[in-house]
């Protein structure tokens, strides 16, 4: 009898390992991996040091399986150590992301890991960003349901990642549990869509728990954020607004007062072929929504707040004076607009002339305190309004552009910013105090010699203007940059910053770097040596600090 | 792979295994690994070119005016360029702005659509349209803002792009964009042959 049992359980595991062989070689497997390997030397002078494994390197693959209904990826990831300006406790090798699922027209269900935004991501956002070493997934489940066209249903409950320590994820303490709706009218009822409007509405509800573990304060254990939102189209003009709120939430972010806390985002648009205009607002107070109220810097986020700015790609203004939300409150406004000039016209040329204006400014809300005690044990402090705004300044940026195409062979772009930065409230340098005003004009030529040989170039100068007589932050700067590339397999470049208007007459040095390239379809391979000075590295609006280093980077990215 | 299916199989047969099972194990192993790889051999087979038998993942995107598309089901006929890029990155306009002058003739001659794939967050997800607008581009636009078909489609860093045959499968990709690449990718977008 029990050897009959045997050979039913042999028969039945044997059939069950050699199902995946099967299934696999019909199924879709897909996934990527990113090397990155850094020798670094010590420079005292740009103060670059060189740790004492000299050598760091930081991998990850991801793979994917989908067959038929079912998926199911993972990510392995490897710190030893981890290159630098990357979350200094990241450690080890092991699995950083892992889920099973199943979906089909009506269902989807994910166990495991996973991301997700609700909305504009005001009351939820779970994302990763491999480049910043962040990532804020959550652990556990995941229901999305179509019930009907259009119309869609989510529900999450999970932790989310806090760290990678020992090849291991450690959860944030707090639980996150969310539900999302979202009806998009014109695709449920046919008959607006002979009619130019479109309409869209959500709502989502979040809610937190964690444990009180003050000794002092009666914190709150579950803590809800919830809104809605609309997005609105008619013809050519769009518009798109949210808003959350959310209960009582003290935090180590905003000094335990138990003040109510708001988002809330418009986007109103005009575009049409050739033109684009759009005007943006912002409004946010004590919206530091966290798993872990204890937490800081970018740690188990639950929600994600946008900076309301653009992002910018040349090299001094896009790593010196980033601006970055300040999740305890702001108000910020944006306007961005772009027009091409027609071929054939004045202005337009042979091949059209393309022009850019973008301006943002952020302010501190007003924290109305008149009638709130500091010593009053409700612990609430003041009162905010949503968009009315302080004259304290944090961010005014003012931008241009114009791209112009000469001929067959040249193109230009002519760029010019204006930025200012309150380094006292978004702190970027420690050699600066108040706002740091700053010129930056950038020159970008590209030259195509032939149908696969090009040539770009790109002359960047940075003023910063002077305050009480005293030079500011680390004073002006220039970078030239000359970049020659072989479609479609190679590229070399030579870049050089230069801060020639340093206080310190010592620190007046050069930063060069030279950069290599191979691509081959989806593999990329890209070594470079040389100096690059601390700065922030961002990401929509997220950034890390990297401090300076000297030596070589290699990095193999692969896609399959 | 091995050290998981011996643990398997010990629960499975026995805890203290004797060397006839032992003996099953290794042979059981040995044709475990023989069989798969003959099935990676067919596989390979089947296609020729690895990339072949490779399908675009199902994600659901909106365009610029709301409505969702399944992405492994975009219902376009013909070849189809999937291009990821952001606002922010400066290679990946001027891949986009060159093809965009070539457009009308790739369409007119191979009947191909470009799908250009905005990785924009929300920060910046609202300057899209006053981008492709403002500069009158004519392709379909979709916006992955949490990076959803980004991580399913195994994007590193952006450009990157993608063609894709008319049967679905993803016949070429490149992580890169230097001046001339465009021309390379019209002549993958030739070889599937006419509209």
């Amino acid at each position: 009898m029990v050897s009959n049992w045997n050979k039913v359980l042999r028969g039945f595991t044997q059939a069950a390992f050699l199902l995946p062989f099967f299934v696999f070689s019909q199924g879709n497997v897909s996934g990527n991996m990113e090397s990155i390997f850094q020798y670094l030397n010590d420079d005292p002078i740009i103060g670059a040091n060189q740790p004492p494994e000299k050598a760091l390197v930081n991998s990850y693959m991801n793979a994917f399986y989908t067959h038929g209904n079912f998926k199911a990826g993972m990510r392995l990831e490897s710190y030893l150590p981890r290159i630098q300006g990357y979350p200094n406790r990241f450690d080890g090798t092991g699995l950083g992301m892992r889920y099973a699922g199943y979906e089909n027209d009506f269902i989807e269900v994910t166990l495991g890991s996973f991301y997700e935004q609700f909305g504009a991501g005001l009351a939820l956002r779970a994302y990763e960003d491999r480049a910043l070493g962040y990532d804020n997934l959550l652990d556990g489940m995941r229901v999305t349901v179509r019930p009907k066209k259009g119309l869609q249903i989510k529900g999450v409950y999970g932790v989310q990642r806090l760290s990678f320590q020992q090849g291991k994820i450690v959860h944030g303490e707090g639980i996150v549990r969310g539900v999302d709706a979202e009806l998009h009218l014109n695709e449920t009822f046919k008959r607006l869509d002979s009619l130019p409007v479109d309409i869209v509405l959500g709502a989502s509800f979040v809610s937190k728990f964690q444990r009180d573990n003050n000794p002092e304060l009666i914190l709150p254990e579950n803590v809800g954020a919830y809104g809605g939102r609309m997005k609105l189209r008619y013809k050519d003009f769009y518009f798109d607004a949210e808003y959350i709120h959310k209960g009582q939430d003290p935090s180590n972010d905003n000094g335990n007062i138990y003040n109510l806390g708001h988002a809330a985002v418009f986007n109103l648009s005009y575009t049409k072929k050739g033109l684009g205009i759009l005007f943006s607002g912002k409004s946010v107070d004590n919206m530091s929504y966290r798993s872990d109220r204890t937490k800081d810097l970018q740690d188990v986020f639950i929600n994600f707040l946008p900076a309301l700015n653009k992002t910018h790609t040349y090299n001094l203004v896009a790593t010196l004076y980033p601006y970055v939300t300040q999740p305890l409150g702001e108000v910020a406004y944006q306007a961005d607009f772009l027009y091409t000039f027609k071929k054939g016209t004045k202005l337009g040329g042979k091949y059209g002339t393309t022009l850019g204006l973008n301006v943002s400014t952020t302010y501190e809300p007003f924290k109305n305190t008149a009638g709130f005690s500091p010593n009053d044990s409700s612990r609430v402090f003041y009162k905010s309004t949503p968009f009315r705004q302080s004259d304290s300044l944090y961010w005014l940026d003012i931008n241009a552009n114009v791209t112009k195409k000469i001929n067959k062979q040249w193109s230009l772009i002519v760029s010019y910013f204006h930025i200012r930065i309150n380094n006292d409230v978004a702190k970027i340098s420690n050699f600066a105090s108040g706002i740091i005003a700053s010129h930056i004009g950038v020159l970008e030529s590209t030259y195509k010699i032939n149908s696969k040989h090009s040539l770009r170039a790109e002359l960047q100068g940075l003023i910063v203007e002077k305050k009480d007589g005293q030079i500011n932050d680390q004073g002006n700067w220039f970078t030239a940059l000359i970049e020659y590339t072989i479609s479609p397999s190679y590229f070399f470049s030579v870049m050089n910053q230069y801060n020639f208007g340093n206080p310190d007459p010592e620190k007046r040095v050069n930063y060069p770097i030279v950069t290599c390239g191979f691509i081959k379809d989806a593999t990329r391979v890209t070594v470079s040596y040389g100096r690059q000075r601390a700065g922030l590295f961002c990401v929509g609006g997220v950034c890390r600090f990297v401090p300076a280093n000297n030596g070589l980077t290699l990095s193999l990215t692969h896609s399959f | 792979m091995p050290n998981s299916f011996t643990f398997a199989l010990g629960i499975v047969f026995d805890k203290a295994p004797t060397k006839t099972i032992l003996f099953m194990k290794q042979l059981f192993i040995l044709s475990l690994i023989f069989l798969s790889f003959q099935v990676n051999l067919l596989a390979q087979n089947e296609g020729g070119n690895p990339l072949e038998n490779k399908k675009v993942p199902a994600v659901n995107l909106k365009d610029l005016k709301g409505k969702t598309y399944n992405t492994a089901n975009l219902g376009l006929k013909g070849p189809v360029v999937i291009s990821f890029w952001a606002t922010w990155c400066a290679p990946c306009k001027k891949e986009l702005n060159a093809i965009h002058e070539l457009y009308e003739e790739w369409q007119a001659e191979t009947g191909v659509t470009l799908v250009a794939v905005s990785i924009d967050d929300e920060k910046t997800k609202s300057q899209v349209p006053v981008y492709v607008n403002g500069k009158a581009w004519e392709y379909l636009v979709l916006s992955d803002p949490n990076g959803d078909f980004k991580r399913a489609m195994g994007v590193n860093n952006v450009p990157h792009t993608f063609l894709i045959d008319k049967d679905g499968n993803i016949v070429y990709s490149h992580n890169n964009y230097a001046p001339g690449d465009e021309e390379k990718l019209y002549k993958e977008i030739k070889k599937l042959g006419g509209k």
